[in-house]
């Protein structure tokens, strides 16, 4: 239903410039879509720290990291790809903020037991370094992943301005991931410990799952109302 | 990335900065490798960024003499245990140390940690290093070897750590944490001599973790280099008499590898003359690269 939904909106509206949803409620997805792009790659970063001290800092650790997180995207992607077909809105969309900080505690507060874990069983630190990210980054990063998916739907109001708007949020969280690597590598680390940044980051995610969910009641959610 | 960018300072500063005779170059998964001869002397430069950084020097009319202060200064932790029958030693580099321990201590077991295996070829190639039944490589991280050794009880009774290139810290070698699992390797009457960096921010703060995990140790510093040598101990720490005492008997031995041990005793200092409130690195906070940069 929803299929003949989607096709009769671009068979309408594609010609004519339709009104596309408020402008509050764009800046609101968009500013989600930031923080998520900035906390995937500040992650990522602190990973090589977290890593280093059971496997070491060679490149293949960073591989490891760098591996992990792309496979994780992109099964978030996926996901939350396939998840934006039903029912979209923005308290779904908090949800994803939530369990990305739920399934993040475990990585700061049993992140050395899962490293002895896989370093007494698993010789060479290639591997090890491996599975240990697939322990501890794996699920945050895939719920994270289904983030930008969920937003495109989220904004997308018609076939006219798809491009233009997935453009728009590529473009935002991308400039998050650029301002997360930033931001750890070069300060962050020299004013904080490692925990503390990943426990601000829990905090800041469950600020944005917060400011989804309460918006989600708050405003109309105009999603809400186009799928009937 | 910080390997990558670390690679790209080293292509871009290597070129001007070499003189004499490059006699070998080779870009590792680490670090630019540079051999180069001049002045009798044939040099190991890893990273040539604020000026030249010889990591090893050999004196190619007298191969067995130690040409560098910081390499010399080592051979002051055996003031304090005078016969290694096992040594750890993290850090090839030209294979110096390791070569002229085996020669003073032709019984002792001696296991050499090296992160990158081009290092070795060029030791091996290029300075003069073999391994023997005594003396052997591990071609694996220090972090990594220090956790598995412990895992397998192992110990030693003489550690020197010299890991660092002077550029670039391989920072997950420079916490309380890595220190703490460093010094369970030790036996009762172990010694760890690590040398570290004398300038910067830095030197408060690993002067503190040191501190934290080793107690009081002896500050060890010569007149014109750049290097500060760590001699921490098991046991308590032994007094100038003793100390003077050993280098007697050490005198005339290490006099063949340049090596005035006389004069360390008088230059090993227990004074704190650090800012005791800098915070320990840790593995949780370690910005050791950014404070070194901040001098």
């Amino acid at each position: 239903m929803n299929q003949n939904d989607d096709s009769r909106e671009s068979s309408n509206e594609l010609l004519s410039e339709p009104q596309g949803h408020p402008r509050f409620y764009q800046m609101l997805v968009l500013t989600l879509a930031f923080t998520s792009g900035f906390i995937i790659m500040s992650i990522e970063l602190l990973g090589g720290r977290i890593l280093a001290p059971y496997f070491g800092s060679s490149i293949y650790v960073w591989g490891s990291i760098i591996t992990i997180f792309m496979m994780s995207l992109a099964i978030g992607y996926l996901t939350g790809g396939r998840l934006s077909t039903n029912q979209p809105n923005l308290q779904r969309y908090g949800f994803f903020y939530a369990g990305a900080a739920i399934t993040l505690l475990p990585t700061i507060i049993f992140g050395e037991q899962i490293m002895d874990f896989v370093f007494l069983r698993i010789e060479d630190p290639r591997y090890g370094s491996l599975v240990a990210s697939t322990f501890l980054f794996f699920i945050p990063t895939s719920i994270l992943g289904m983030i930008a998916p969920y937003s495109v739907r989220l904004l997308v109001a018609n076939a006219y301005e798809s491009g233009r708007i997935a453009g728009s949020l590529y473009f935002v969280s991308t400039l998050g991931s650029a301002l997360g690597t930033l931001a750890t590598s070069f300060y962050l680390v020299l004013w904080f410990e490692v925990n503390q940044i990943l426990y601000t980051m829990v905090a800041v995610l469950i600020t944005c799952a917060l400011a989804a969910i309460l918006f989600h009641g708050a405003i109309n959610d105009p999603v809400k109302k186009e799928i009937r | 990335m910080r390997t990558f960018l670390l690679a790209l300072l080293c292509a871009v500063f290597l070129l001007p900065c070499a003189y004499g005779k490059d006699i070998h170059k080779e870009k590792s998964l680490y670090r630019n490798i540079l051999v180069k001869e001049s002045n009798g002397l044939r040099c190991l430069v890893f990273t040539v960024k604020r000026g030249d950084r010889n990591q090893t020097c050999m004196d190619l009319s007298d191969p067995k003499r130690l040409v560098f202060p910081y390499v010399r200064m080592s051979f002051g932790g055996l003031l304090l245990n005078d016969n290694p029958s096992s040594i750890l030693i993290v850090g090839l580099g030209g294979g110096s140390i390791p070569v002229t321990l085996t020669a003073m201590f032709p019984a002792a077991e001696i296991t050499i940690v090296e992160i990158d295996p081009a290092v070795l070829r060029v030791a091996e190639r290029f300075f003069d290093f073999k391994e023997t039944q005594n003396m052997k490589v591990e071609l694996v991280d220090a972090r990594v070897f220090a956790k598995r050794a412990g895992l397998k009880g192992k110990t030693y009774d003489f550690i020197i750590l010299d890991a660092f290139t002077g550029d670039y810290i391989p920072e997950h070698l420079m916490t309380a944490e890595f220190l703490s699992e460093t010094q369970a390797l030790l036996t009762d009457d172990g010694v760890l001599v690590a040398n570290t960096f004398s300038t910067s921010k830095l030197y408060d703060h690993e002067s503190v973790t040191y501190q934290q995990v080793f107690g009081d140790y002896l500050n060890f510093k010569m007149a014109n280099t750049g290097n500060r040598v760590i001699i921490a101990s098991q046991q308590p720490l032994p007094s100038k008499f003793y100390l003077r005492s050993k280098a007697k008997q050490f005198a005339a031995m290490l006099d063949n590898y340049g090596v005035d041990i006389m004069t360390y005793p008088n230059r090993m200092s227990r004074k704190k003359d650090w800012d005791a409130s800098s915070k320990p690195l840790t593995d949780q906070f370690n910005p050791a690269n950014l404070l070194q940069g901040g001098s």
